[in-house]
C-alpha cells in the first residue's frame, strides 16, 4: 500500500486532480492491457495464414467474411481482420518504443553522469559529440542508421536509441554536473566512501525526475519513429507489423478511396500518442519545480 | 566580430570534416552496391571491370580520399542507378525541396506566431485553449499521417486539391520552380500544409510560453505605463524580446524541416531530395546516399552559422561583446 | 473651491491567490494638489507600490480594483476603459519604476524607446521627436544627449539609465509624476543627484509628484507631505515638516526611532518589534495593533480616521506628542 504521505502517494493524489491526465492514463492502460493481451482479445490471429481468405479481403468496416466474421473495422488487403491486425500492431508498437525508450534512457543516463563526473576533456569531447547530434533531426539518424542496418527488430531498436539516447544523456549531464558542484557532494568525494557509492546514491536519484521527464516524451516519440521509419519501409520486416507498417500498406488503397485500412491504424497510434504526451505533461508539471508556487 | 566569424567558419571545417568521415564510413557499411549494379549472370570479367571503374577495389581508406579530394571540387562521383553526376543529380532536385521547406517554415511562422503570442497574451481566453489544444495535437500526430489524412479528404474526397507531383512549373534563373504557377502552387499546399503542422505546433508553444514570461516584465510595465497601446507592446517591445529563441527555432526547423521532407515526399511523390534519398538507400547507391549526407552537414553548419550571425544583429549587447 | 489635482477615496485592491484574497490595498484615500510632492511610505509589502500602480490601471493580473475611486481632474479613472486609461498613461500620469535595468527594452535604441512614447500620444515626424528627445534627455542631465540616443540601455550606467526613464517619463509633460522608489536600486552617491534633479524638474515643470519609497529619509527631503501605509492603509497622513516633528502614529513613530541618523552614536539602533502581518490573514481591528506598544482591547476594532487640522491618523491612542529622542 502507498501511503498517502509518502511522496508516490502525494504524487498520485496530485495526478488524480487533472482530469484530462488521469483520462489519459486510463488510456494507456487499457491499450497496454489490450497490447498483451492481444492474442486472446483478438477476434483473429492476422499472422496465421491459414485464417487469411482473399476473396475478403479490402472489405469496408462492418463486412461479415465467409467464415461468418464479423471484421468491425474491415479487412485489409490480404483479408486480415483490421480490427486484430491493429491490436497486434499496438503490441508490436509499444514494445518497441518501451525498449528503445528503456535502452535510451539507461545508455544515456550512463554517458551523462559519467561525462559529468569524470570532467575534462572526456567530459568536453562527450558533451560536444552529444551536442552536434541533438543539432541533426532524430528522424533523419534514425532514418539513415535503420538504413544501414538494414531491416530487422533489433536493427531498428539500435536506430531509435541512437537517435534518442543523446536527450537523455544532455539531461542526466545537466543534473549530475549542477549536483557535482554542490558542497555536500564535494564533501562526500572526499571522505573514503568510495566514488560509486556517491554516484549511485547522491547523484543519480537527483538526475531522475529530469530524465523521467525526458523519458516520457522519448517513449513517444520513439513509438512515432518507429512508425514513421517502417511506412517508409526501413524499419521492421514485413513479417511483423507494427502500426507504421499497416499504414503503409493501406496507403495503396486510400485513393481509391478504401480509407479504413490506413485511417483506422493511424487512429490507434494516435490515441496511443496523445495519451502518452498528456501523461507526459502532467508528469512534467509535477516533477518541475519551477511551476510550482 | 571578425574574429566572431572566423572562429565559427573554423569551428564549422572541423564539423563537415568530421561529418565526412562518419558519413563515408557509414555509407560503406550498408549492404553490397555490387550486387545492384551487375546482374548476377554477368561474367568474372565484366564484374572486376564494374568494379575497378567505381573504385570499389581500393582500400577503405583510399576510397575515403580519392571521396574527399573530390568532394573538396563539388564532385561526387556518378550515380550508379541514374547514371549521372551526383552533385548534378542532387542540384536538379534541390529547387523542389527548397521552395517546398521553405513555403512550409515561412508559413507556420507566419501563423504560429501570431497564434502563439495571442495564445500568450490572453492566455486564460477560451481561444486561448483552442490554439494550445491544436498545438498539442500538432505534436504528437506523426506528420506521415497527417499526410494521408489530407491527401483522403481534400483529394480524394472533396477533390479540390492533387494528391501529389509537382504541377505545372516555370523558370526562373534557369530552374523550375512549382509556385511561379496556379497549378503547382495547387500541388505544393498539401505537401506544405503538412511539412508544415509540426513547425507550426512548435511556433505556437515557444511564442506562448515567450510572450506569457515577457509580459509580466518591468519592461512592459513601463511601456504601458507610457501610455503604448497594447498593439505597440507587442508588436515593439514583446515580439522584439521573443524573437531571439524563435529564429534559433527557426533556423534549426529549417534544416529539420529539410529531413523530414524525406516523409512528406514519399507521401506526396514531390520529386526533391527527400524523395531521391529514399529511393538511393533502398537501391544502396552510394554516391548518392553519402552526396546527400554531406549537403545536409553543410546546411546545418551554414544555419547554425547565420543564427549566431541574426543574434548579433538582434542583440545589441552582443554585438559590442563580440566585436 | 476646485477640485484637487487627484483625489483616491477608499481605494481597494485585491489578489486571489490559491490561500485567499490579499489585501494589498484595503481603503487608501489621499488628495494630491497641483505641483505638490506626495512621500508615500511604508515598508515593503504594505502596498504603497500597488497603490501606485491602481492609480494607472496597471495592477498585475489577477489583481484587480475592487472599490473605491481614483478621480483625476474630477473624473474617476477606476472602471475607465483601457483605451481612455491609455490616453491618460504617460500624458497625464507618468511613472518611473524602481530598476531601470529592467524598464527599459534591452534590444531597442534609447531614440526608439523615445520615439514609441511620444508615438504613443502625438503623431510627429522622425526628426521632431528626435529633438524632442534630444531636449529632454538634455534636460534630466545626459550629457552630450544627441549622440547618446542612438545608444543602447546597456550603454548606460545605472544611474544615467534611470534618467533616460525618467525622460521618457517626461516627454509629455505630465500632470502627475509617480516615481516608484526610483533612486532604491542606485549608488547612494546616484541617489542623491536623481533626488535633487526631480524635485528641480517637479518644480520648474509645476508637476505634481507621488513618490514612493521605503526609505523615510529620502522622503522627507522631498516631500510637501507624507502619507504612511502600513499593511494596505494609510495611517497617517500630514505636511512632511509636521508628521516628522510630531508623529501621531505608534508605526510612524516606530520607523522614525529605527533612522540611523535619530540614534547616537554608540547608541543601539531601535527597531519595531515583530514582523509585518501577511496581507492573506489582517488581525481583525488594527493591524499594527500586534507589534504596538499601546494597543489595548480597544484596538480590537478598526480605529477610525481621525481628522485634525490637514493631518490625518488612524489610531485609538494616538502619541500626544513626540517622545525624547
Amino acid at each position: 500500500m502507498i501511503s498517502k504521505n509518502s511522496f508516490l502517494g502525494r504524487f498520485f493524489q496530485e495526478f488524480a486532480r487533472n482530469r484530462t491526465a488521469t483520462l489519459a492514463a486510463l488510456v494507456v492502460l487499457v491499450i497496454a492491457v489490450l497490447a498483451i493481451f492481444a492474442p486472446l482479445v483478438a477476434p483473429q490471429d492476422p499472422y496465421d495464414l491459414a485464417n487469411l481468405v482473399l476473396r475478403d479481403a479490402r472489405r469496408p468496416p462492418g463486412y461479415v467474411g465467409t467464415t461468418g466474421m464479423l471484421h468491425v473495422l474491415g479487412t485489409d488487403s490480404q483479408g486480415r481482420d483490421l480490427l486484430s491486425a491493429i491490436l497486434y500492431g499496438l503490441r508490436i508498437s509499444l514494445q518497441m518504443g518501451l525498449l528503445a525508450g528503456t535502452i535510451a534512457f539507461s545508455v544515456g543516463a550512463v554517458v551523462g553522469t559519467s561525462a559529468a563526473y569524470l570532467g575534462g576533456r572526456f567530459e568536453a569531447i562527450i558533451m560536444r559529440v552529444i551536442d552536434l547530434q541533438l543539432s541533426f533531426p532524430a528522424i533523419l539518424l534514425a532514418f539513415v542508421i535503420a538504413a544501414m542496418l538494414g531491416q530487422g527488430a533489433w536493427q531498428l531498436i539500435m536506430a531509435l536509441v541512437f537517435a534518442q539516447y543523446a536527450y537523455f544523456a544532455r539531461t542526466a549531464h545537466g543534473a549530475a554536473s549542477a549536483e557535482r558542484h554542490k558542497d555536500y557532494v564535494e564533501a562526500a568525494l572526499s571522505t573514503p566512501l568510495s566514488a560509486r557509492r556517491v554516484v549511485l546514491r547522491h547523484i543519480l536519484p537527483n538526475s531522475l525526475p529530469p530524465l523521467i521527464v525526458v523519458a516520457t516524451v522519448q517513449v513517444a516519440s520513439a513509438i512515432a519513429l518507429e512508425a514513421t521509419l517502417s511506412f517508409l519501409g526501413v524499419g521492421l520486416p514485413p513479417t511483423e507489423p507494427s502500426l507504421g507498417m499497416l499504414i503503409a500498406n493501406g496507403f495503396q488503397y486510400l485513393l481509391s478511396g478504401r480509407y479504413w485500412i490506413s485511417i483506422y491504424p493511424g487512429v490507434a497510434l494516435i490515441i496511443l500518442i496523445v495519451s502518452i504526451n498528456l501523461v507526459g505533461d502532467q508528469v512534467r508539471d509535477q516533477l518541475n519545480p519551477r511551476l510550482k508556487r | 566580430m571578425l574574429g566572431f566569424i572566423i572562429q565559427r567558419l573554423w569551428q564549422a571545417g572541423i564539423v563537415i570534416l568530421a561529418m565526412s568521415v562518419l558519413v563515408f564510413c557509414g555509407v560503406f557499411a550498408v549492404g553490397n552496391p555490387i550486387d545492384v549494379l551487375i546482374s548476377p549472370d554477368a561474367t568474372q570479367d565484366i564484374r572486376a571491370q564494374v568494379i575497378a571503374q567505381y573504385g570499389l577495389d581500393q582500400p577503405l581508406w583510399r576510397q575515403y580520399f580519392t571521396f574527399f579530394g573530390r568532394m573538396l571540387h563539388g564532385d561526387f562521383g556518378q550515380s550508379f542507378v541514374y547514371n549521372m553526376p551526383v552533385t548534378q543529380l542532387i542540384l536538379s532536385r534541390l529547387p523542389a525541396t527548397l521552395e517546398l521547406v521553405l513555403f512550409a517554415v515561412v508559413g507556420a511562422s507566419l501563423i504560429g506566431i501570431p497564434l502563439g503570442m495571442y495564445a500568450g497574451y490572453r492566455h486564460e481566453s477560451p481561444a486561448a485553449k483552442i490554439i494550445m489544444g491544436l498545438s498539442i495535437l500538432g505534436f504528437s500526430v506523426p506528420s506521415f499521417w497527417i499526410g494521408l489524412v489530407l491527401i483522403m479528404t481534400f483529394a480524394v474526397q472533396l477533390g479540390w486539391l492533387p494528391a501529389g507531383g509537382r504541377g505545372e512549373t516555370a523558370s526562373l534563373f534557369g530552374i523550375q520552380w512549382s509556385f511561379l504557377t496556379g497549378d503547382g502552387l495547387k500541388h505544393m499546399l498539401l505537401p506544405a500544409i503538412n511539412l508544415a503542422l509540426f513547425k507550426f505546433a512548435m511556433m505556437i508553444r515557444l511564442a506562448r510560453a515567450g510572450t506569457r514570461e515577457i509580459m509580466l516584465t518591468d519592461t512592459i510595465k513601463f511601456a504601458r505605463a507610457a501610455g503604448l497601446s497594447e498593439g505597440t507592446v507587442l508588436v515593439r517591445h514583446v515580439l522584439r524580446l521573443i524573437a531571439i529563441p524563435l529564429v534559433t527555432i527557426f533556423g534549426l526547423e529549417l534544416g529539420s524541416t529539410l529531413a523530414f521532407a524525406v516523409v512528406t515526399e514519399t507521401i506526396f511523390s514531390w520529386p526533391g531530395l527527400g524523395k531521391l534519398i529514399i529511393d538511393s538507400i533502398t537501391s544502396l547507391d552510394r554516391p548518392v546516399m553519402v552526396a546527400y549526407l554531406m549537403l545536409v552537414a553543410l546546411l546545418f553548419v551554414l544555419i547554425n552559422f547565420f543564427v549566431d550571425l541574426t543574434y548579433a544583429l538582434l542583440d545589441p549587447r552582443l554585438r559590442r561583446a563580440r566585436a | 473651491m476646485t477640485a484637487p489635482l487627484l483625489e483616491v477615496s477608499g481605494l481597494k485592491t485585491q489578489f486571489p491567490t490559491a490561500s485567499g484574497v490579499a489585501k494589498a490595498v484595503d481603503g487608501v484615500s489621499f488628495r494630491l494638489e497641483r505641483g505638490e510632492v506626495l512621500g508615500l511610505v511604508g515598508e515593503s509589502g504594505s502596498g504603497k507600490s500597488v497603490t501606485g500602480f491602481s492609480l494607472i490601471g496597471l495592477v498585475d493580473e489577477p489583481g484587480r480594483i475592487v472599490e473605491g475611486s481614483v478621480r483625476y481632474e474630477g473624473r474617476d479613472l477606476v472602471g475607465l476603459p483601457t483605451s481612455d486609461l491609455r490616453r491618460i498613461r504617460g500624458k497625464e500620469i507618468a511613472m518611473v519604476f524602481q530598476d531601470p535595468m529592467m524598464t527599459l527594452n534591452p534590444l531597442l535604441s534609447i531614440a526608439t524607446q523615445m520615439r514609441l512614447a511620444i508615438a504613443a500620444h502625438e503623431r510627429v515626424s522622425k526628426a521632431a521627436a528626435r529633438a524632442r528627445s534630444v531636449a529632454v534627455l538634455a534636460r534630466v542631465g545626459i550629457p552630450a544627449p544627441e549622440s547618446r540616443l542612438d545608444a543602447y540601455p546597456h550603454q548606460f550606467s545605472g544611474g544615467m539609465r534611470q534618467r533616460v526613464a525618467i525622460a521618457i517619463a517626461l516627454l509629455h509633460r505630465p500632470k502627475i509624476i509617480i516615481a516608484d522608489e526610483p533612486t532604491t536600486a542606485l549608488d547612494v552617491s546616484i541617489q542623491a543627484q536623481i533626488l535633487t534633479e526631480m524635485k528641480m524638474l517637479v518644480d520648474e515643470i509645476g508637476m505634481a509628484m507621488i513618490w514612493i519609497s521605503h526609505d523615510l529619509a529620502t522622503v522627507s527631503s522631498i516631500a510637501d507631505r507624507i502619507a504612511v501605509m502600513y499593511a494596505g492603509r494609510i495611517v497617517e497622513s500630514g505636511p512632511v515638516g509636521a508628521v516628522l516633528r510630531d508623529p501621531r502614529h505608534p508605526y510612524t513613530q516606530g520607523l522614525l526611532d529605527s533612522l540611523p541618523s535619530r540614534t547616537r552614536p554608540g547608541e543601539e539602533l531601535r527597531q519595531i518589534p515583530g514582523t509585518t502581518p501577511s496581507l492573506l490573514n489582517l488581525p481583525q481591528g488594527c493591524a499594527f495593533a500586534p507589534r504596538c506598544p499601546r494597543a489595548d482591547d480597544l484596538c480590537k476594532a478598526v480605529p477610525v480616521e481621525s481628522v485634525a487640522m490637514d493631518r490625518t491618523y488612524r489610531c485609538h491612542h494616538p502619541e500626544t506628542q513626540r517622545s525624547a529622542a
